[in-house]
């Protein structure tokens, strides 16, 4: 039986042989699912790098709740909710690109990125003008006229630099990673059925969407529940 | 060095010619730039193999100058401040750029894919990449300590190491979270080989439990490694832009640090000692041809050893004022994850009872093994309770604990593992008498070292002193003879493998007579592993196939 299996595996791999499938892979489904299970796995270790700083903002939310309220309600909330906005137009965008993708729509692909890429960039351009109404405020750990009396603002807003800071870094890789694969797409120099690069552009695409539904209730949010 | 003593060659295991169709992969190229940019995974394991060994002997460095200065109870050679700086070189270094990588990168960076019958890891690149970080985080590493030092001890506790040390934290904490990223890689890359790559025919519980702890231990390291990088972020933002979680003038918490260290310390000490107990199964069942005792128990151990691991961290903070709850809790998980263990050290005893068990080098590394770590272990169980711990609780108790497990279990468990593969890496058999002495010293040297430590940590000598009250003297010299004897048996595979590499004789493709995959290709392997696919029959422990019985006791 295990001959068998691996005689037909061998057929497939010479009836379907694809200059995308790499020496060491029996054929592209084997390859596909290594490739998938891997952005996988490596989405679960960006999950718990988060998970780190979401702990501190969870104890410290539980030891000082007033203080946390009163420092979030200093946030920008209406760029924060447009960016909200923004970042899950790009990730339906992202999504459509990889459908397309499995439908070797290659024009469609290049649109559907290009929109990708451009609302990041937007959301980007938004969070560089927040941060820079936020140091006008002085709202940052280190600055000698902070606004906020209670000690605990200072942890609010160290964490929400941290959390945003972050999250930025994780916006310009995905930007990064989509240009790389736009420009491929573009350059035709790789089959987009045979290949995995917009899938896995995609899934680290809708990672990075889902931290900001975590991010932006915890920063933006919060502070208007009172 | 005349007779090497090696079973009979397996002569039906030879394909003849079968060298001629392929060269092997060592034969392949020769330039520099040929390994450096090399994506086969055999030979990223030789450059893991060889960086982790620079590191090893720079950790081996500062702890000689520790061991040195403990000599004599005053502080002669070392200033106390030189004297942290020294200890924390050995903890960062040893920690980080030797135990944690050493056997899924070296060994299982070779040995995996020969042993799933595949012909590399699922990322190639990806694993070359792993390579590179490391030996960029542990630039950063040596940079720090050139330029001056860190003197925080490895674990860089809050609120010392970010609003009074003045040493080099930072570029440490730089160093050692680009290389989380090298064992992030490093794990991914396994787990995906595992779950993707196996043979048809392989199950899961067919594979061999080297595989299996490799598995395991890339779960901890996926799962763990992250949290680390996110707490050394937080520190050096905290050092470098001010922002301030840990810092309790702000309102922060030094010991939400200690939480979220050992949150990935804690299961870090399990990256480090689960793939030497595959190593160690692999070795045992060889040397006493016997099939491994209660396979599935050991697979569910190293899983159970894996999850459980993650919940015991706060048993390093019963004395940092958490809450008695906390402890006690605590307290209870660390004995639950002493049962695992327990259950793999008698399984080998049990695979060892009535085998026809021969002392190569590695079985002796192996049998070392399983007594060191059982005493690191019980010693563990000492530490795990919480009045125990609070007279114990940073002293050399503590240190000889985890010495025994680290160096006494890892690090012979790597040379256990080293030995039996290394005709099989480089196609050359080792002088096994010279392996034999080295492999007894390091026995004997080891608990020479450390076993004093022990009482010396009852009778109350703390951690990280350079300097001790005359009373604890005889003790410490007792350990930094030992230290000699240690020093000793690592130098000296240094020189007998690296005389093999020119002088020893050409290894057949099984040597041991083993049973696995990797037995069935050539020493050492073609490039692309195997010529043909292998096929899987038997299980994978077939030491005594059932139509054959063993010896009747009567010729016992």
């Amino acid at each position: 039986m295990t001959e068998a299996h691996a005689t037909t595996a061998a057929s497939a791999n010479h009836a379907t042989v694809s200059p995308a499938l790499a020496s060491h892979f029996h054929d592209l489904r084997q390859q596909h699912a290594a490739a998938d299970l891997g952005l996988w796995i490596f989405l679960a270790t960006e999950i718990l790098f988060f998970g780190g700083l979401f702990a501190a903002y969870l104890v410290y939310a539980v030891l000082y709740p007033d203080g946390f309220l009163e420092a979030a309600a200093e946030t920008e909330i209406v760029i924060g909710t447009i960016n909200t906005a923004l970042l899950l137009t790009s990730g339906l965008a992202a999504a459509l690109a990889v459908k397309a993708a499995g439908a070797d729509m290659r024009r469609s692909v290049m649109v559907l990125i290009a929109v990708t890429i451009g609302l990041g960039v937007v959301f980007l351009g938004a969070k560089g003008y927040e941060y820079w109404l936020d140091l006008g405020h002085h709202l940052y750990p280190t600055s000698p006229d902070f606004p906020l009396a209670a000690p605990p603002a200072k942890l609010f807003w160290s964490l929400y630099w941290m959390m945003t800071g972050l999250h930025a870094v994780h916006i310009l890789v995905g930007l990064g990673t989509w240009g790389v694969v736009l420009f491929q797409t573009f350059r035709r120099s790789f089959s987009l059925t045979d290949n995995s690069r917009v899938r896995i552009a995609g899934l680290y695409w809708g990672f990075v969407d889902v931290m900001w539904l975590f991010i932006w209730p915890l920063l933006y949010l919060m502070g208007r529940a009172t | 060095m005349s007779d090497i003593p090696y079973r009979d060659v397996d002569v039906q295991g030879e394909k003849p010619g079968g060298r001629l169709m392929e060269e092997s992969y060592l034969g392949e190229k020769f330039s520099i730039w040929s390994w450096l940019t090399t994506t086969d995974h055999k030979r990223i394991g030789i450059l893991y193999l060889l960086s982790t060994t620079l590191f090893f002997f720079i950790g081996g460095a500062a702890a000689t100058l520790i061991r040195l200065e403990l000599f004599t109870p005053a502080g002669d050679l070392l200033t106390d401040d030189g004297y942290n700086k020294v200890f924390t070189l050995h903890g960062v270094v040893m920690v980080w750029f030797f135990l944690v990588p050493v056997i899924p990168s070296v060994l299982g960076n070779f040995l995996i894919p020969l042993m799933l019958g595949a012909k590399d890891l699922a990322f190639p690149r990806l694993n070359l990449m792993s390579w590179y970080l490391n030996i960029i985080g542990g630039g950063f590493a040596v940079w720090a300590m050139l330029a001056g030092g860190v003197d925080t001890g490895w674990t860089f506790y809050t609120p010392y190491s970010t609003a009074f040390a003045n040493s080099h934290v930072s570029l440490t904490a730089i160093g050692v979270f680009i290389s989380g990223f090298s064992t992030i890689a490093t794990g991914v890359n396994m787990i995906v080989t595992v779950h993707t790559m196996r043979p048809p025919g392989m199950g899961w519980f067919r594979m061999p439990l080297f595989v299996w702890a490799i598995y395991a231990t890339s779960l901890i390291m996926l799962l763990s490694t992250p949290v680390l990088a996110m707490v050394l972020t937080l520190l050096v933002t905290e050092r470098l832009l001010g922002l301030g979680i840990f810092d309790p003038n702000r309102g922060g918490d030094p010991i939400l640090f200690q939480h979220l260290f050992w949150f990935y310390s804690h299961p870090a000490v399990y990256i480090m000692i689960l793939p030497g107990m595959g190593v160690v199964t692999e070795v045992i069942t060889c040397f006493s041809r016997r099939r491994v005792f209660g396979y599935a128990a050991m697979v569910y151990a190293l899983l159970a050893i894996a999850v459980i691991g993650f919940f015991v961290w706060g048993h390093h903070m019963f004395t940092s004022g958490q809450s008695m709850y906390a402890s006690l809790t605590f307290s209870f998980l660390s004995f639950i994850v002493a049962v695992p263990s327990a259950i793999k050290v008698f399984n080998w005893i049990a695979t060892m009872y009535r085998g026809q068990i021969t002392f190569e080098a590695s079985m002796l590394y192996a049998m070392g093994f399983v007594g060191l770590f059982t005493m690191g272990g019980l010693t563990g169980l000492f530490l795990a309770s919480v009045p125990v711990d609070l007279h114990l609780h940073d002293t050399y108790f503590v240190v000889a604990h985890f010495h025994y497990i680290m160096v006494g279990g890892m690090v012979s468990a790597f040379f256990a593992g080293l030995h039996f593969w290394w005709p099989k890496i480089t196609g050359r058999l080792y002088p096994e008498t010279a392996a034999q002495i080295a492999a007894l010293l390091m026995f004997f040297g080891f608990n020479l070292t450390f076993f004093p430590q022990y009482i010396l940590g009852n009778i109350g000598m703390p951690r990280r002193y350079h300097a001790y009250p005359d009373a604890f003297q005889v003790w410490h010299v007792l350990s930094s003879a030992g230290a000699v004897i240690l020093a000793a048996a690592y130098l000296m595979p240094l020189g007998y493998l690296v005389w093999s590499l020119i002088w020893g004789k050409r290894a057949p493709s099984n040597p041991w007579r083993a049973s696995g995959l990797e037995w069935e290709t050539d020493s050492p392997p073609p490039k692309h592993n195997f010529l043909t696919n292998p096929t899987i029959e038997g299980s994978v422990y077939d030491y005594h196939p059932a139509q054959e019985p063993r010896r009747e006791p009567a010729d016992d």
